[in-house]
């Protein structure tokens, strides 16, 4: 890594302004596994690491702390991917974000990496992670992905960058209806669905969310559970630890009167943006399970992929992680 | 020594809650150290969550190393695990990956499984920071280390390491519980041992669970 400084600072307000004064040289950073592991790669060189760690008071105190309110749970966005998979007293209607967040990674990275950093973290794409690539991402003009080996890359939403969204919490917290708290790096926070903090590459190829240079993610906010909320997490990776997922499929349900209904499907690891499959919540809403009506719901889901010629196998993989994820919402043990 | 914010009575709650089955430790870490209060430690040296400036140049960073205070003067760019190894001759943990992926260079900070090479130095300013080379103690092996020679759970040697510290921490956070197998299999989740050497650190680590602890 080549020389910086790290900057602790006590408030929110003079850490948006370092970072803001110095924007490209200056980075936020929470766990810092992400920013480690690209600064090691050479992919970037900050002068300065301004640390979230440092802020004191009532802000600190909600950075790092989780706490209820009318039934919803706020996350500070330093909370710890461990720290939120040990929560015991988290409903269980969030068990899809539970169970995520401790299959990610290692414990020793989960015991550093924060839940904002999951979230902000870059892509895993092996062109854009090699420091001799000029991708799109870099500024360059082309994604070598479209092209080259995308075995890893994505099937939904993707033109011009085919890269998969990283974060593992990303797609349950969306099944959950999540909204992030975000600092505007003035005065105020503004608080927005989480589908709104990611973009898609039509919108800035270089970039996966919508932050502003100075904003701060804050916290993720999780509502109530509705009535008898139920919700799921299933993933597929190479290999049963230190991996990323091959896909992901996140559901959340009420389940009253044997009929589903409130259903959201999320996918990960298959678009630029963690997915929201309309197409299947359509075809559950106000149904009962059922393992044939799973298949058309995850057919659905899957029905916009435009795979590439190397990663097509990702349309039958998120189908079975679909459904596996709607057989145990459920319940359901038929198949 | 460590002191929390104000906090409500909700606030207190949910966050006992929060940390309910993970070590106190990780209280401690999410919490404000107050140890610079005393006036005759500089913030940044000693305490990692207060505020200040350090670098580019090598500053000083003072830790408790396996239970003995330790001093080292280095940049901030320097990984926790090049601490260790380079300044202060604690060569216990490995470089292996250097990515957080292999595990080799795992400690414990404040209790919790690390990896020293994705953890910076000036990180740990103030923690607790646990390496093999703390199991022992009195030069007598730990009872896990005695039950990984017992159960032959090393080949090649470079993992264990690692290996042990992860099975130490698990063991100390779950002490007087029973432990399963798959207990054992999530604590090394993050330690590759190329050798293959898993079933036999299962078992050590289920047999010194059953015993004497770490």
């Amino acid at each position: 890594m080549e020389r910086f400084s790290i900057v602790r600072l006590a408030t929110l307000k003079e850490t948006s302004a370092r970072v803001a004064e110095g924007a490209g040289e200056r980075v936020i950073r929470a766990g810092g596994i992400d920013l480690l592991d690209r600064m090691k790669e050479g992919l970037e060189a900050p002068t300065e690491l301004v640390e979230l760690q440092s802020i004191g008071g009532e802000e600190g105190t909600a950075l790092r702390g989780a706490s209820e309110k009318d039934g919803g749970w706020r996350l500070g966005a330093l909370v710890t991917l461990g720290q939120i998979a040990a929560m015991t007293d988290l409903p269980k209607a969030y068990r899809a974000l539970q169970v995520a967040a401790g299959e990610a990674a290692t414990p020793g990275i989960r015991n550093a990496a924060t839940l904002g950093g999951n979230l902000l973290q870059r892509p895993r794409c092996w062109y854009f992670r090699h420091q001799d690539m000029v991708c799109l991402k870099k500024g360059g003009d082309m994604c070598y992905a479209q092209t080259g080996d995308h075995r890893y890359h994505a099937i939904l939403g993707a033109g011009p960058s085919w890269i998969v969204h990283p974060s593992s919490t990303a797609s349950p917290l969306l099944a959950l209806d999540a909204s992030v708290e975000i600092w505007d790096g003035k005065a105020s926070t503004r608080t927005v669905p989480i589908a709104d903090l990611f973009a898609l590459p039509t919108v800035d190829p270089e970039r996966e969310h919508t932050l502003s240079p100075g904003e701060i993610l804050l916290s993720v906010q999780l509502p109530a559970p509705v009535a008898d909320q139920r919700s799921a997490y299933a993933t597929a990776k190479e290999k049963q630890s230190q991996d990323w997922p091959l896909a992901e499929a996140s559901v959340r349900l009420s389940m009253r009167g044997g009929k589903m209904s409130q259903v959201r499907v999320a996918l990960g690891h298959v678009a630029p943006i963690p997915w929201r499959a309309k197409e299947a919540e359509a075809i559950l809403e106000g149904k009962t399970p059922s393992a044939d009506l799973f298949v058309e719901a995850a057919k659905a889901a899957t029905s916009p992929a435009k795979p590439l010629a190397g990663n097509a196998y990702k349309v039958p993989l998120t189908h079975g992680l679909l459904r596996q994820a709607l057989h145990e919402a459920t319940g359901l043990a038929e198949a | 020594m460590y002191a929390c914010g104000p906090m409500s009575d909700r606030t207190t709650l949910t966050r006992r809650g929060l940390f309910r089955g993970v070590s106190t430790a990780a209280i401690l870490t999410g919490c404000v150290n107050k140890s610079n209060e005393t006036g005759t430690q500089t913030p940044g040296v000693d305490d990692a969550s207060a505020p200040g400036e350090i670098g580019p140049d090598a500053a000083s960073v003072r830790f408790t190393l396996n239970g003995k205070p330790a001093e080292a003067k280095v940049e901030p760019r320097t990984t926790l695990l090049d601490a260790l190894r380079i300044d202060l001759h604690t060569t216990g943990a490995k470089l292996v990956c250097d990515r957080g992926s292999c595990g080799a260079c795992t400690v414990l900070v404040d209790g919790m499984q690390r990896n020293a090479c994705m953890t910076l130095a000036h990180d740990v300013a103030g923690r607790e920071v646990t390496t093999v080379e703390g199991l022992a103690s009195g030069g007598e092996l730990s009872a896990l280390q005695k039950a990984f020679v017992e159960h032959d759970a090393l080949q090649c040697g470079f993992c264990t390491s690692g290996m042990l510290v992860s099975c130490a921490g698990l063991l100390r956070r779950t002490k007087g519980q029973t432990l399963t197998e798959r207990d054992v299999k999530a604590a090394i989740a993050g330690n590759i041992c190329r050798c293959g050497t898993y079933p036999h650190i299962v078992a050590a680590v289920l047999d010194a669970a059953e015993s004497k602890g770490a």
